[in-house]
Parts: structure tokens; C-alpha cells; sequence
């Protein structure tokens, strides 16, 4: 999936937000919601903890008995809260996420005399490979797994549409790139 | 009997050897007046796949549709059904093939307004000398498959249009035909909508081990099925490789 890397500290200060937490539920709750292609390592865990507590974002309580190596609970600052509340109101950047890399190779083909339209075809071949796992994934699945399937699909839909628009004015694009 | 794909006839693009051809398509060319519309297509359909037909607005796919459904005849080339030539049929012989081996379901239902719902699935097992009884029982198992129980009474023309599409599945897959023709099925209907229509006729036409031939310029629609292809200029060309579907 063509997705930008969600952050990992600002993730973690939203589930504070939520309630105080050990590091240990926090990996759990991050791995179960944000990191299931990628669970977030402990040292990272706590390594963010630290950077946060420094910044004044978050506090660290005393450790308590029980099981397991961490029993300190962090607790999310007024100042920890205002930044998630502003993170949470403002969009994120449009990203163009694939659309460089399309372009470029598409200008690049053309330049260099090769087939573009050929390109794009295995692009859009390759496309529709993922979004008909995409969609298995759909069929069927959890909640969780259907939002996260149709946010990539309709990306990759996105691309698709730009693979056809842009097959449809190679003729113009040729012209454009050719060396006078 | 079917053609296996090995043989030197063997049209491109096709599925795996691992699958026989049900429908083909040689060389097939079909104009309307002086324009073209297929300028030698290629195509083998393998049974029991579900194949997605791309391309953009005008490029044949539709037509390509109504020659592999015996709808149009080509002007040259050749479509064969289980290794049969249906091309040189009469008239009569492929209204006949239609009716018995093919399903249709199209942009906009084409149900029968002034019938109820139970009556536009029955019709077709009526025609095919289904007794009515059996025809209305068979209609009403469909009803419940398909999420529509209860149903059955209305008129098609006081359903939604997902309601209807699935009435319009059900009506072509009662006959339990070998190959099911769906050109743009889900092109009236929103995107939410459109997946459960997709969901329903995939799964059903895989219990039922049915081919299908889905007409689509919805990339999200060719993600169900297990193929694509593309037509272009009245020619065919692979977009993904044969891959089994789990």
C-alpha cells in the first residue's frame, strides 16, 4: 500500500490521550491498530517514551510491582494533549505517494526512444495484481482489514486513472520531451 | 468437447494449460458501417474462470462480449463454446444456446417492470420448460442466497438498484448456465453497493462453477475477478497472468 509512515510518537501520545498506559499495552494497542504490516520494536517503544517525557509531552510515573520488565505508567501533559489535538485537526499533506516515479519513468521511457505505453501497461498489470489481493483481503475480513484494504485500493484506483489519462496523451508528452 | 489450450490452435491471451478453454476467440473481426470495432481479437476463456474485460470507451470490449455470446456474429474469425463453432449457427441454434448455456447481466438490470421479483428469476426456468412449481421454488432458494428473502412479491420497479442487480444475478444464474456474460453490472451503482454486487456474483459463480465474462472500466470491478484483460483498438492484450484463485 502507497501509504506515508504514520508517526510513531504522535501515535503513541494519542493512545496516552486515550488513558495512562505502560509501555508494554501501548506496543500492544499500537502493533493491534498502526503497525500490523510492521510492529513497532520495544526499544523504539521506549526510546520515543524517553524523547517524549524529555520534551515535556509526556510524564513518567513510578514503577509499580508486577509482571514484566516495564511497570512505569506514562501519562499524557497538557502540552502532550495539544499536540495530538492539533495533529488530529490538521490535514495531512496530499502526498503524490507513486505519481513521481510513474512520471518520471514515463518521461524518461519516451526520452530515451523505449515503449512507454508498454510500461504503463505492466504498471497497470501490476496494479491490478495488488488491488485483486486487496480485495481477497476485503472479502470476508475484519473491519480493520476492510478499511485498511479499501484505502488502497482506491489509490492504487487513483494511479490507474492517471496510468489511463496519461496512455491517452503519450502522443502529446512525446512531443514535449523530443530534443529539438 | 472442450479445446485443450495446448494445441497449435491455441489463441492469445489465454489461461494456463492447467485449465481448458470454454470460449475462444480466433482472429475476430466485427465493424458497425465503415468503423471497426474488432480488428482480429484473440481470447480463450478458461471454465470455470472469472475474466475481466478492460478498456477504454469505444476500444471493442463490449463487442467482443456480444460475439463471444453469440449476440453478434463476426464478419471474419471464427468463436467457439466447448470446442463447438457457434459462429456459423442459425439464428434459431443460438437463441437456443443463449437461452440454455448463458446468463446475462447487464449495466441496468433489464428485469421485467410490471413482474414481481420472484417472477423475473422464475421466467427464464419457465421458458426452459421448468414446471412452475419447481421454477417458483428454485426462484425463491435463489431469493435467500442472494440476501433478497422476502422480496419476492414486489415489483422490480420499487427496488433499489443494488436490490435489482441481485435479482438480475439471480435471474441469470437459476438456469445454472455454464457461462455468465455481465457487461458493466455494477456502472449504476455506488461504490459500497458495487461490492456487494461483485461480492454476491463472485462467490456464487464460483459455487456454482460458472465462467464468467465481466465487461468493466472499473478497475476496482476487475479486482474480483481472477484475469484481466485489455482491449485496445479492437485487439486483445494480457494485463495479468492465469493465476488460480485461492
Amino acid at each position: 500500500m502507497h501509504t506515508a509512515s504514520v508517526s510513531v510518537p504522535l501515535t503513541l501520545l494519542g493512545l496516552l490521550d486515550r488513558e495512562p498506559s505502560h509501555g508494554y499495552d501501548l506496543k500492544r494497542d499500537y502493533d493491534a491498530f498502526f503497525g500490523r504490516d510492521k510492529p513497532l520494536p520495544f526499544g523504539q517503544v521506549y526510546s520515543t517514551l524517553g524523547r517524549l517525557a524529555r520534551d515535556g509531552k509526556v510524564t513518567v510515573g513510578a514503577s509499580e510491582p508486577g509482571d514484566g520488565p516495564d511497570r512505569k505508567r506514562y501519562s499524557i501533559t497538557d502540552s502532550g494533549r495539544t499536540e495530538v489535538e492539533a495533529w488530529l485537526t490538521e490535514p495531512a499533506p496530499p502526498e503524490p505517494h507513486l505519481q513521481s516515479v510513474l512520471f518520471a519513468k514515463v518521461v524518461l521511457a519516451l526520452m530515451l526512444g523505449r515503449d512507454a505505453a508498454r510500461y504503463l501497461d505492466a504498471q497497470r498489470g501490476s496494479h491490478l495484481r495488488r488491488m485483486r489481493e486487496l480485495t481477497e483481503m476485503r472479502r470476508g475480513g475484519a473491519t480493520m482489514d476492510v478499511l485498511l484494504a479499501d484505502y488502497g485500493l482506491f489509490h492504487l484506483e487513483a494511479d490507474l486513472r492517471w496510468i489511463d489519462a496519461t496512455e491517452a496523451r503519450l502522443g502529446a508528452l512525446r512531443e514535449m520531451v523530443r530534443k529539438p | 468437447m472442450s479445446t485443450d489450450l495446448t494445441l497449435a490452435r491455441e489463441p492469445e491471451p489465454g489461461p494456463a494449460v492447467s485449465r481448458r478453454s470454454i470460449l475462444e476467440a480466433h482472429d475476430v473481426h466485427r465493424s458497425f458501417g465503415q468503423t471497426p470495432a474488432l480488428r482480429g481479437a484473440r481470447l480463450a476463456v478458461g471454465t470455470g474462470e472469472i475474466l475481466a474485460v478492460m478498456g477504454p470507451s469505444g476500444s471493442g470490449k463490449s463487442t467482443l462480449l456480444h460475439c463471444l455470446a453469440g449476440i453478434y456474429t463476426p464478419d471474419q474469425g471464427e468463436i467457439r463454446f466447448d470446442g463447438q463453432r457457434i459462429d456459423e449457427l442459425s439464428d434459431a441454434r443460438r437463441t437456443q444456446l443463449r437461452r440454455t448455456a448463458f446468463g446475462f447481466v447487464f449495466q441496468f438490470g433489464q428485469l421485467i417492470p410490471e413482474l414481481t421479483v420472484s417472477d423475473n428469476i422464475a421466467m427464464p426456468l419457465l421458458l426452459g420448460d421448468v414446471r412452475r412449481k419447481e421454477a417458483y421454488r428454485r426462484a425463491g432458494a435463489w431469493l435467500d442466497r442472494l440476501g433478497l428473502g422476502g422480496l419476492g412479491g414486489r415489483r422490480t420497479g420499487e427496488l433499489s438498484g443494488g436490490q435489482a442487480q441481485r435479482v438480475a444475478i439471480a435471474r441469470a444464474l437459476a438456469p445454472q448456465p455454464k457461462v455468465l456474460f455481465a457487461d458493466e453490472p455494477t456502472g449504476s451503482l455506488d461504490s459500497l453497493t458495487s461490492e456487494t454486487v461483485m461480492d454476491l456474483l463472485v462467490s456464487t459463480a464460483r459455487a456454482e462453477g460458472t465462467t464468467v465474462v465481466l465487461v468493466t472500466h472499473d478497475a476496482r470491478v476487475a479486482a474480483c475477478a481472477e484475469r484481466t484483460v485489455m482491449v485496445r483498438d479492437g485487439k486483445v492484450s494480457a494485463l495479468t497472468e492465469y493465476e488460480v484463485a485461492s
